[in-house]
């Protein structure tokens, strides 16, 4: 007979993001059929009483257990693979997957270095024989198709000497499309698309700042259910605020599965910026298991090797 | 083809103290500042910069624009540079005029390769510190801006695929913008800068094919609408470049008053690429060469270079 805590590890071990290795392994090599069967009579989620006499597996939950042992896998390809190829596969994989995915595109845009877009966009070439832009055209038919062009085809300046006045009547030109027009209608807006995608990091910065200070708010505060307006501001003036805030959503109770793949993302691909902002993991590795949580401890521990 | 002729053997030390030697002393020898650049290519003239930089301290180029002046100097001055920094300057004097020469942008982002446009925007952050899509946004307003801005932005797929389907669909959506003369602009810019060069030109035959004529005879008009401008001289530079340029030349030499810039710019730039092409198309279309047009329009030693370069025996 199982004992209660045998049922109940066995669903520890797949109630988390990632999977309880070493406990499966102790669980089930210890266990005979009676053994197992009272396992499975015991767990509610992933076993049912068929009609015929037998606890038939629950595909549904079997099948998002698969996207839990894929985990480390996602993990392990997204450190391996050339930063370029990783960005632009993650790209194309997100303009094929929909709406909900578009700030994945508007992340890759924005919080990578000018360089590192541009190699984006290189591999994209040899991995998919067309441009992004021209993947972007071809999939997105939605007003944020403008917005995603631009951010993913700006090579933006890197460097000081910031226009302080310029910063400033470019905050304004923003606060009164966001205020006075229809705030739906900001993806139309031309002027606002130029500012977001042309300008550098630092202009962006200062603007942001000007904008604090002028109208008592935040620019990303006024974007508030914008979707990837409001990505696009968080990702070039406080990118910690968005990565903090995918890393949130990816261990809440009710997080999807796209919110927990964001988790292995942010973290494989900013760890160093990670370790800079003094980003530490308790909030997050109490629900992580396994290899899983080894690989991502450990890639926030080592996060400063250059 | 290129038509400047460099000699087999090139000793850039030799070449860096010849120039020394020219610009030393009373007066300037423009003729031997002339034999020796206007026969090197861009990989020799850096290579001379290099080696007169590490022989006398001081750049070559600034040594050049003290020395010379007028339309000798601005077109010593752009051949001397490297391709990509050339464009960036000329996208920047462009730019930054009253009128903005939007023409200009056009050739640079759609006449270069996708890898030279990218090296395009890097030479024109380093010297301006600035990104060329800021600039042109700062300075284009409306549809013409957009259609810049996407333009200069573009990193075009390079292969040879073509999607005769596209083709087929894209050369409808441009026929029934040209068409409504409503333009939408937004698919018209769309298509024309995201698609490769390849895919455009199947677009553009395909478009010829269904309806007789080229888009770019549809799209003649109003020569005082901007937009249309730029968007004809646009589909004239992806379709076929050579003779868009062999277009300006003439039209540069037939002013009363010659278009020195535009006769430098197409000059200097295509010198190492395609001028031999485009000297024969000048004489198929004016039934003179361009040598000799160019010799009876120009004078001095702003004529020498480009004769010069244009492939003349000293």
């Amino acid at each position: 007979m199982a004992l209660p805590v045998d049922i109940e590890a066995l669903d520890k071990a797949f109630s988390g993001i990632g999977v309880d290795e070493k406990s499966l392994i102790s669980i089930l090599t210890n266990s005979n059929e009676e053994h197992k069967k009272s396992l499975r009579k015991g767990s509610s989620k992933l076993f049912i009483e068929d009609a015929k006499g037998f606890e038939r597996s629950d595909q549904s939950s079997i099948k998002i257990l698969k996207h839990q042992f894929k985990r480390f896998r996602d993990a392990v390809m997204l450190s391996v693979l050339h930063p370029w190829e990783r960005d632009a596969r993650l790209i194309e994989k997100a303009i094929r997957k929909g709406p909900k995915h578009y700030n994945v595109i508007v992340e890759m845009a924005c919080t990578r270095s000018s360089d590192q877009l541009l190699g984006a966009r290189k591999a994209y070439h040899s991995l998919f024989h067309h441009s992004i832009e021209e993947h972007l055209v071809t999939h997105i038919k939605g007003r944020e198709r403008k917005l995603l062009v631009a951010l993913v085809s700006a090579y933006r300046f890197d460097g000081p000497g910031v226009n302080e006045d310029v910063a400033k009547s470019e905050a304004q030109i923003l606060y009164e499309a966001i205020n006075n027009g229809e705030k739906n209608k900001l993806l139309d807006h031309e002027d606002a698309i130029m500012i977001l995608a042309t300008r550098s990091k630092q202009h962006l910065q200062a603007l942001y700042q000007h904008y604090n200070q002028s109208y008592d708010k935040t620019l990303a505060q006024d974007l508030e259910g914008e979707g990837i307006l409001k990505d696009t501001v968080e990702c070039l003036c406080t990118p910690q605020t968005y990565f903090t805030r995918v890393l949130e959503a990816a261990v809440k109770e009710d997080a999807d599965e796209e919110s927990k793949r964001a988790l292995t993302r942010v973290i494989v691909t900013q760890k160093e910026q990670l370790v800079k902002e003094g980003f530490i993991p308790n909030k997050i590795q109490d629900i992580l298991l396994g290899l899983y949580k080894d690989f991502m401890l450990a890639s926030i521990a080592s996060g400063d090797i250059k | 083809m290129a038509t400047i002729d460099v000699p087999e053997q090139v000793s850039v030390l030799a070449d860096a103290e010849a120039l020394r030697k020219a610009c030393k002393g009373w007066g300037t020898d423009e003729k031997a500042i002339i034999s020796v650049l206007g026969h090197r290519n861009a990989v020799q003239r850096k290579q001379i910069r290099l080696a007169y930089e590490d022989l006398y301290q001081e750049d070559l180029i600034k040594r050049l624009e003290s020395e010379l002046s007028g339309d000798f100097e601005k077109a010593v001055y752009r051949w001397v540079l490297d391709p990509a920094d050339r464009d960036a300057v000329l996208a920047n004097v462009a730019i930054k005029k009253l009128s903005p020469d939007h023409h200009v942008i056009v050739e640079i982002s759609c006449t270069r390769s996708p890898e030279e446009l990218l090296a395009v925007r890097r030479a024109y952050q380093a010297r301006y510190k600035h990104s060329l899509e800021e600039d042109v946004a700062a300075h284009t307003k409306g549809d013409t801006r957009k259609l810049l801005v996407s333009l200069v932005s573009a990193f075009r797929y390079d292969g040879e695929e073509i999607n005769t389907r596209v083709a087929n669909s894209e050369a409808k959506i441009l026929h029934e913008a040209v068409k409504d003369k409503e333009f939408n602009h937004e698919e018209i810019i769309r298509i024309l800068s995201t698609r490769s060069k390849m895919q455009l030109m199947a677009t553009f035959n395909r478009y010829r094919d269904d309806h007789g004529t080229t888009i770019t005879k549809n799209l003649e008009g109003d020569s005082g609408d901007e937009f249309l401008k730029t968007l004809r001289a646009t589909i004239r530079c992806l379709n076929d470049p050579k003779k868009y340029f062999e277009k300006v030349l003439r039209n540069s030499i037939r002013r009363v008053g010659t278009d020195e810039d535009a006769l430098t710019r197409v000059i200097v730039t295509r010198a190492e690429k395609d001028l031999k092409d485009i000297k024969e198309l000048y004489y198929k279309r004016n039934s003179v060469s361009l040598d000799q047009a160019v010799a009876k329009d120009t004078s001095g030693d702003y004529k020498a270079l480009l004769l010069t370069l244009l492939g003349k025996e000293d």
